[in-house]
Formats: structure tokens, sequence, C-alpha cells
């Protein structure tokens, strides 16, 4: 390979964030201009990547491997497999959208998008990177430029939400890291590759598999997020600004769910197929109880974070069920909620600016208003309550197919029936949310509201093709993951 | 001509769809008729290719043409293919569905009008959605396999759900849309898990290989029963049969044509269509089959006992469509594909007919569907008494009409293999000719009641500026209405011999035309008398309604226990919305889930920071600066790990 596709999809936005942060004297509208090149590039690589990427083969492609840390044999090593690159493909957009979104941003809006920036780079950085080290690295890096989103630029009770956010974090990386650590006394290894092969329960260890793996759970369960560790999640979404909601709902959160995937269950297939009962049991329990509190919230942004609880319990049933139909799923349910639940919170903060509202019950009317803003919002909400051509019904329906056939325990065939009671559930609160927003008479406090300008339906409509496209014809992304997800079977 | 062709006859409405939303709606005007147009070319398109199709099939050994499948999506041993299955049950479904659609979308043309409380005509939106609603119904009826069948239902029952809140400034309607498309997912939940089901049983979805395991027996016993159920489940949502059936009376909320199209002759038969498409696993299993049989009948004289009571025309024919697929419920149950699917063929014509009618009076009549402001109509509108007189004739089940022939049909088997749900029936059977004699004679009979006199807000496609003058609808209205009252009066026909039967794969024809037209009341005494039953049901209403011999008031004060549950629909919506799901749900179970996250879950989190932070008050106390203290506590620390090591060790 002569062109490092991977190290430039993750330090352009970098070189972006400096340069902002760095070059004296820049206006509003070169730092916009900045940011739309470096994560416009960023994007075009990804798709490149994704466009050269062997379908037919199983394995890491586009690998970057540089000795870093001798002593700790640690390397700066980067490659994708049909895991990953669909998630990279998916940041690299969500971070260009988030540009867009952000366009009228006025708040020092230097910082703003050099710490947008920095997110993105952190993000695509955890999706690319093949060492444990590294991997760690990018993962704390990506708290920061998140806290000051929040607590900067965000609303409500931004300083409460943003520290909860940083502590609950935290807290899931110190374990994270103690299971990092433990792994390479274990094996001496960071190499996430080389680990996945072996399986870290072939080295002799003091320290049982079970604990190793449940402390590298944790901190990706905190992420996901599991139910009990979920509560981080709905003050985050819900104070952060939109496009902080839309990176943190449409990638942020993919991180835990891949991490799940690359590494817990990659490197001790046994014993998580041994507590598949326990983790398949949580994962329905945030489906459903995720689904039920949704129906009570009153706040716009709140219901669409709640929803996703609901809607990432689906991504741990398809992991731990197991099965290449149910492991698909979850990789492809990853892909569809960072597109579905990205373009809710972007169509959610579009309509909270223009409406200068978010309370549901105090809303209605808006379609007269706001009508391309209307049929761009019901497209997302009826994708994420599962409607067919669209990508969120055919995750949802590989994800259960997959988990109810997979047989990985006695009595995984109820739990998934009750998990597709979310199907109604979320018809409840998607159209129930859609009609007090949009529906009913015009109301005379709303009359200022405005309906979507140019570049605004541009971000709009490139969500709706992607969401159509994945809906109407999966195969162009499963035939991908399929690769990634063999080595695992 | 190749048969890969078919495939238009589901693309050419969606080709019409994708025009409309993306090249037209940004550019005209919302008044402007061109997506009318643009959508009725399109269906006509569809219907002269169902045409084609219908007389292919016709000749085609077993009456089955084989279309190759395309590989879609393969994941392991999940494998989705696109395919179409072509026979008979297809055939006739296409014709039905693409005829109607086609007169609804002319008819649709002069009924939309533009008036004070909708704005706009919204043409481009209107036909978008009716031609995407054409689109995925044809999907279903052609798909080759339970997921796209299930891909297609969803989508229909989309468009529904857009349609019914097509003025959607109006909360009624803005409601009745939503409780529609939740109500029917609730019974797509059953279709789903039945699909997990008996995709983990036999790891195929394709309908055709489904049904002949079903019939060799390879799929069969609790899995059978069960996945039969789950269908049936999904069946009764989409086809608004008990305990599912509460969202069809509040569909009308939508224009009258969507009611006449979709919530009559269409989209509600679907779930009949269903069943038929996958009758194999219904007919291995005998619970499966005895259920589909008494909920049909039991929806079919439940609905119809509410229909006698209602005042707004499209109520009581919402309620007659109800009772009407229960009927058909019933004939699959008992008779099987050849029956259940007669009776939604000829449905699909007098129905449709029947709510354009109630579209022209409410247009005549400023606006209302309430009867009691009608009356008189038969002197001004006389195509469109005419027509809607020959509809109730066909639905009352008059011979020779086709509602005749093909009710018969179901109450000779549900006789022969239901007897007590044919008891049902047959009562049913005279509730339905009462309560359209009393539409007929209320809303045509009499002096005119002044239709609408506010200003039009009930209803947001009527006009009021004919208020007191009463008038026929204009030619676009009444040819729809005319061509489909002639297939009222002749769709029965086509099985006096037993064609359709024997086009079905049931019987073989016997007779002449003309000797069983005439000879049906030979063979048995049942036609004779459900024919009777009709007329005694017509004569009550002429009695109370026409002839006024009797006091419909006095009647109901005499039964008003019995008037006022009819009146409140059982108290079923009470029970479902105000009961189940908000105190119960909303208010109960998810309540406590809400307080248990905020209270239990989160107060756990915050507890355990504001913990940490007094422990951190509390241990920088400790914390002095001084090293002998420090030693002090790691000697303590030592000692304490020794002491461990010495117990446990």
């Amino acid at each position: 390979m002569d062109f490092n596709y991977l190290s430039a999809i993750i330090f352009l936005p970098i070189v972006g964030a400096a340069l902002i942060a760095f070059v004296p004297g820049l206006t509003r509208n070169w730092i916009r201009g900045i940011a739309f090149l470096f994560t416009f590039v960023a994007f075009a690589l990804a798709i490149a990547v994704f466009a050269q990427f062997d379908r037919s083969a199983t394995g890491i492609q586009f690998e970057e491997l540089v000795s870093w840390i001798p002593a700790i044999n640690a390397n700066y090593h980067l490659g994708v497999d049909g895991l990953s690159l669909p998630l990279v493909v998916l940041t690299a957009f969500l971070g260009f959208m988030v540009v867009l979104i952000s366009w009228k941003e006025e708040l020092r809006v230097r910082e703003y998008f050099a710490w947008l920036l920095l997110l993105e780079a952190s993000i695509l950085g955890v999706f690319t990177s093949l060492d444990l080290l590294l991997f760690f690295i990018f993962w704390e890096i990506e708290v920061i430029p998140m806290y000051f989103l929040i607590a900067v630029w965000g609303a409500g009770r931004k300083e409460y939400s943003s520290i909860k956010y940083v502590l609950y974090t935290l807290f899931g990386s110190a374990f994270m890291l103690t299971g990092i650590l433990t792994v390479y006394f274990t094996t001496g290894s960071l190499n996430i590759v080389e680990l996945a092969e072996k399986g870290v329960a072939s080295y002799a260890s003091a320290i049982p598999a079970a604990a190793m793996f449940f402390l590298l759970l944790i901190g990706f369960a905190v992420k996901l997020p599991v139910f009990p560790l979920h509560t981080w999640l709905p003050d985050a979404h819900t104070d952060a600004p939109t496009a902080g909601s839309v990176m943190l709902a449409g990638s942020l959160i993919k991180m835990g769910g891949y991490g799940i995937i690359r590494i817990v269950v990659s490197f001790f297939p046994e014993v998580a197929r041994e507590f598949s009962p326990l983790l398949v049991t949580l994962a329905v329990i945030s489906i459903i109880y995720g689904a039920a509190v949704t129906l009570r919230q009153t706040d716009l942004k709140r219901l669409i974070a709640y929803s996703s609880v609901s809607h990432m319990g689906m991504v741990l049933l398809g992991v731990f069920a197991f099965s290449e139909i149910s492991l698909t799923g979850a990789a492809l349910q990853m892909v569809s909620h960072g597109l579905l639940t990205g373009l809710l919170f972007a169509m959610a903060g579009f309509t909270m600016h223009s409406a200068h509202e978010r309370d549901l019950r105090k809303m209605g009317g808006l379609a007269r208003q706001m009508p391309v803003a209307t049929v761009v919002f019901s497209i997302a909400g009826l994708g994420s309550l599962g409607l067919p051509m669209t990508s969120g019904f055919v995750a949802e329906f590989v994800t259960f197919t997959g988990s109810f056939s997979s047989g990985a325990f006695d009595g995984i065939k109820p739990l998934v029936i009750i998990s597709a009671i979310s199907v109604v559930l979320a018809a409840g609160y998607i159209l129930w949310m859609l009609q007090r927003v949009f529906y009913g008479p015009p109301q005379e406090a709303l009359h200022h509201a405005h309906d979507a300008d140019k570049l605004e339906k541009v971000y709009m409509f490139a969500f709706i093709i992607l969401i159509i496209l994945v809906g109407v014809y999966p195969a162009f992304l499963t035939d991908i993951i399929k690769m990634g997800i063999a080595p695992l079977i | 001509m190749p048969n890969e062709l078919f495939w238009f006859i589901f693309l050419l409405p969606v080709i019409s769809f994708g025009i409309i939303s993306v090249f037209i709606k940004p550019f005209v005007s919302n008044n402007s008729k061109l997506p009318g147009y643009i959508t009725i070319l399109a269906i006509a398109g569809s219907f002269a290719l169902s045409v084609w199709a219908l007389t292919a099939v016709f000749a085609a050994p077993e009456h089955i043409v084989e279309i190759p499948k395309i590989e879609w999506l393969v994941i392991g041993d999940f494998e989705f293919s696109v395919s179409m299955i072509m026979d008979s049950l297809t055939a006739v479904m296409l014709l039905a569905v693409t005829f109607v659609s086609l007169m609804v979308q002319i008819y649709s043309l002069a009924y939309l009008h533009k008036d004070a409380t909708t704005v706009d005509t919204g043409f481009p939106r209107y036909y978008a959605w009716m031609s995407l609603f054409t689109a995925s119904m044809l999907g279903l009826v052609l798909a080759g396999s339970l997921l796209m069948m299930f891909i297609f239902w969803e989508l229909v029952g989309l468009c529904s759900y857009l349609l019914i809140g097509f003025w959607f400034h109006k909360p009624s309607a803005a409601d009745a849309a939503k409780k529609a498309f939740i109500v029917t997912r609730l019974g797509d939940f059953g279709f789903l898990a039945a699909i997990l089901l008996i995709f983990s049983q036999t790891g195929t979805f394709d309908t055709m290989e489904l049904r002949e395991m079903a019939i060799a027996g390879t799929l069969a016993g609790s899995v059978l029963t069960w996945a039969a159920i789950g269908i049936f489940s999904g069946a009764a949502g989409k086809s608004a049969q008990f305990p599912l059936h509460v969202w069809l009376p509040d569909a009308m909320e939508g224009p009258t044509p969507v009611s006449a199209l979709i919530h009559s002759a269409t989209m509600v038969s679907a779930g009949v269509f269903l069943v038929a498409r996958t009758l194999p696993l219904f007919e291995h299993s005998t619970q499966a089959l005895q259920t589909v049989a008494v909920i049909g009948g039991f929806t079919a004289i439940f609905a119809a006992s509410m229909g006698l009571v209602m005042h707004d025309i499209k109520r009581v024919l919402a309620y007659s469509t109800i009772s009407q697929l229960g009927l058909m419920m019933l004939g699959l149950a008992a008779g099987g594909v050849a029956v259940g699917i007669f009776h939604l063929f000829t449905h699909a014509f007098f129905k449709s007919l029947l709510f354009l009618g109630a579209g022209s009076v409410s247009h005549a009549s400023g606006g209302t569907f309430d009867m009691r402001k009608m009356g008189g109509l038969r002197k001004y509108m006389p195509w469109t008494f005419t027509t809607f007189l020959i509809g109730s004739l066909s639905l009352a089940g008059i011979w020779p009409l086709s509602g005749f022939w093909s009710k018969d049909e179901i109450l000779a088997k549900a006789l022969e293999n239901q007897p007590i749900v044919f008891v049902l029936a047959i009562i049913t059977v005279f509730m339905t000719a009462f309560y359209m004699f009393r539409a007929v004679f209320v809303t045509f009979g009499g002096e005119f009641r002044g239709g609408e006199q506010s200003a039009h807000d009930s209803h947001g496609g009527g006009h009021g500026e004919h208020n007191g003058h009463p008038h026929e609808s204009p030619g676009l209205m009444v040819v729809p209405m005319i061509l489909l009252a002639v297939l009222a009066i002749i769709a029965g026909f086509w099985n006096v011999t037993g064609e359709f039967g024997a086009f079905m794969g049931h019987g073989e024809t016997e007779g002449t035309f003309i000797g069983n037209l005439f000879g049906i009341f030979t063979h048995s005494a049942l036609p004779l008398l459900s024919l009777v039953i009709a007329l005694a049901g017509i004569f009550l209403a002429y009695a109370i309604y026409s002839a006024k011999w009797l006091s419909a008031e006095k009647l109901g004060s005499s039964m008003k226990a019995f008037y006022t549950l009819l009146s409140n629909k059982y108290y079923f919506d009470k029970l479902y919305e105000d009961i189940i799901v908000r105190k119960v749900l909303l208010g109960w179970i998810f309540g406590i889930f809400q307080k248990f996250d905020t209270n239990l879950v989160d107060g756990t989190v915050n507890g355990a920071a504001t913990g940490t932070g007094r422990t951190g008050g509390v241990m920088r106390k400790w914390e002095t600066g001084q090293l002998q203290l420090y030693g002090l506590f790691m000697a303590i620390g030592v000692l304490a790990i020794i002491i461990a090591l010495f117990i446990f060790g």
C-alpha cells in the first residue's frame, strides 16, 4: 500500500483542528471552510477505502504497522476489516455532516470546530486501532472534546451532564484499563488481531478469564449503554448541542458495541458464550425497559435519547446470540442506528431552533410552517420504528431472525419474542412524537418557525438517501460485514 | 412477452410515486391535477397488465406462471430473494385492486376540493401516497415469500397511516392515523413472531415451499399451530377482526375515496388474502382453522350489531366492512380459498361503490356524513341513488346481484362445516340488510334536511357553498360509480357454474349458466332462506325509516341499555385507550419504570457521586502531610494483609 489511507483519514481532522485552533486571525468563514474541507476529504477517503475494499477476503486490510514503544511491544497499528469499515465510513460521514449542521454556530466558533474535529478523529482512531494501547488512548481522547462541547455549547443542565458524562466514562475506562493491563500481563501482547486469533484463554494466567472478560466488558457496556449503566446517556444527549448529540448517538456509542465485538467477544469467545444468557437478558431489559421509559418522555431530545437505549440493546442481543446472522444484524444495527438517530437528533435540533420550543406538550401544527422538515423527520422516525425500505427494518429484522434461530442457549426464543414487542412500543413513541410536533392545528406561539434552507436540505437528504439505500439494498453493507464477522463464528 | 414484465404491475405505480414526489411536488402548485393524471396513467397500465396476467394464468398449466427469483440478501443461512407468485389467487387479487384503484383515482380528481379548512387541495401529496399505496398493495399480492409480504404489509400500513391523517391539521384525523398504525402493528407483532418461528424451523421464507411443507407434514404440530395463529394475528390487525377491530371505524377520518380504496376494498382485505395465501398452514392445524372460523363469525355479527345504530354513513359502511371481512375469514376457514376470496372479490366492487356513493352524498350536503342531516337525496342525485341502491342490494345479498352468490357459498360451507358459527352468519345477513337499507331510506328517502349548515368544519373535503341545494356530483365522480355498479351486478356471475372455484382449484364447473342462475333455489333451501332473511331485514328498515310504522326513537328507548352499549361500541375504545393504554401501561407500569430509572438507577449513580465527594471530604482530614502518619497507615495496612494471609491462606 503506497498511500496510508487510514492514517490520512484519522489525521486530516486532527490537522484541521490544529489549524483552526492555532492559526491566528481566522475569520468565521475560514474556520468553517477549513472544517468543511478537512472533514470532506476524510469522508471522501473513507469512501475510497470502502470502494477498494476486497469483499471476498476476511481479515484485516489497509494495514499499517510501525513500531512505537518497543519496550512494551506497543505499535502504531491500524487496519480495517468488514466489522470496522462501515463504522469508519459512518463516522467520517457524520463528521462531515455535523460541520454542515453547525454551519450557523456563532458562539466561540474557533474552539467549537476544533473540538468537533478532534472528536471525529478520536472516534475514527478507535475504529481503526489494532493495538490495545493505541485503542485506549483514542478512547480516552474522545472524552475531552465531548466534555467541552456539552459544557460550553450545551443547554439545560449542561455542567451537570458534562461532568456526569466524564465521570461515568472514566469509571468505565478504569475497568477497561485494568482489563487491558491484565490481558497484557497475561499474554505479553497488545496486538488485537493476534489476541483475537489465539484467544486470551489459551495463555496460562493467574487471573480467571471471566474476570478479564468482565473488566473489559464494563467499560464498553457503559458506552453502549447497557441497563443499568445507561443513565448518563439521556442527560448527555439531551443537553449536548445538536452536533454533539449527532456525534454521540450516531457514532460515539457505537464504540461500545464495536469494542464488545472486536475485543471482549473476540478475546474470550468461550466466556462470552458461557455468559450469553445473562447478557441477552440484559439486552432484552434494555430494549423493553428503554422503550417503556421513552414512552413517558415529554422533552423532544430526551425522548430520542431514551429510544437509543432500546435500539442499542438490539446490538447487545445480536452479539450475544452468536450466530452469523445475529452478529451481522448487530453490526448493521450500529450503522443503521447511527444514520437514523443521527438524523433524528439533527432534526430535533433543527426543529427546536426553528420553533424555540422543545417541550412536546407545547408543540403542534408545525407541518404548516416546515413541510420539508416534516417529511425528513418523519422518514427518520419511521426508520427508527423499523419500517421496511429503511435501514432500521433490515437491521432489526436480521437481528431478530438471527437471534431467534441461533440456539445460543435454551430459552433465547421467548426472550427474542419479548424484545420484538419493542416494535409496537417504538411505533407508539415515534408516532406520538411526530403527531405532537407536526400535526394538529397551527399554533399561534409557533408562527415564527421556518423551514429548512438549501444547506439544511443538503444534509437532510444526504442522510435520507443513505437510510433508504441501506434499507432497499442492504447487501452492499452486509457483504462486507459478513467478512468481518466470519472469524468469530 | 417475457413474464418478467409482470413486475411492472407493481413498478408502474412505484414510478408514478417517484415522479410525483421527486420531480413534480416541488415544482407545481398544490392544486395541480398533473399528479392525478400520472397516477391514473400508471394504474391504468397496471390494470392492463393485470388483465393480461389473468389470461396468462388462465392458460397456464395448473394456473401457475413461473417467474425466476432474484437473489437479494444472503447472510449465511438467511437467504432472501425477490420472488413473485403468479397464480389464480394473485391474478384475481390484481384485477380487483387495480380496477378499484383506477376508479377511485378518477373519482378523486373531482372529489378533493380546496376550501377554508384544508388551505390547499394537496393533490401532489394525495396522489403520491395513493400511488405508493397501490404499489405496496400490488407488491403484497405478488410477493413470493413471507418476508416480502411482511415488507409490503408494513408499507401498506404506512400508506394507510398517511392517508387517514391526510388532513393532519385535524386532531381527530391525526389520532385516528396513529391509532390505525399502532393497533395494526400489534397484530403485525404476531406476524413477525410467526415469521421468526417459521424461519428457525424451516430455514426458508418462501411461501410456496412452506405450503408444500405444511401439506407434506414436515411443518406440523405446535410449531405449525403457533405459526398459523401468529399469521392470523397479523391478518386480524389489518382486516380489523375482533379484538383488533377498533381502528377501522376511526379510519373514516381520511378522505372518502381513501376509505373506498383502502379501508374497504383493498388494504383491509389484505388480511384475508394473507390467510388465503398461507391456508395450507391453517388447514393442517385444527386449532388454527377453528380460531379463524370463530373469530371471523363472531366479528361478522359483532360489527354488524354496531352498524345498526351509527348515524354517520361512513361508519355504517365501516362496520359493515368489518362484518363482511369476518364473513370472508369464515368462508376461508369453512370452505377454502375459493369461497373466501370470491366474497373478497365481489365485496371489493360493491363496497368501494358504496363508499364512493357516501362521498357523493356528502359532497351534495355540504360535507357532512351525518345521515340525519341528509334525506330526500333521491330526487337530486338519481345516479348516485341508483348506484348506491345497487351496491346496497348486492351487499344485502339479493339475487341475482354479485353479493348473493358469494355470500351464499359462505353460508352453505359454514352450515356444512361450522354449524354453530353458521347461526351467527345468518343473523348477520339480517342485520346487514337492515342497516344498509336504514342508510338508504334515511339518506335518500323523505325530505332533504338541510345538510351541513355551519361552516363545514367537520370535514375537510366538502364544500359548503351548495347548502340547501343538493345536486348530482360531476361526471368524473359518477362514471366510476356506474362502472363499479355494473361489476356489483355481474361479478357474481363468474361462479354461477363454479367457474371461479375451478380456477382456484376447487371442484369442477357444472351445469349451464342460465340453468344455475335460476336453479340455485331448487338444489337446497338455504339460498331461499338467506334471501328471505335479507328481504325481511330490508322490510324492517322500510317499516321503521320509510313507512314509519314503527318509531325508531321508541324502539331505541325501549331497548335503552342495549342501544347505549352499541352506540358506545361495547366500550372497547374506552377499555383500550383509557384503561389499558393510559392507566395501566403509561400511568402505572411505564410510570413505575420511569420512577425506578430516575430514583433508583440514576439515584444510585448520583448517590455514589455524592458519597464519593463526602468520603473525599472526610479523607482529606487524614491527609495531613505528616509522613509519620502515612507510615503508620502503611504499617497498619501491611499488618492487615499479613493477618489476612494468615487466616485465609
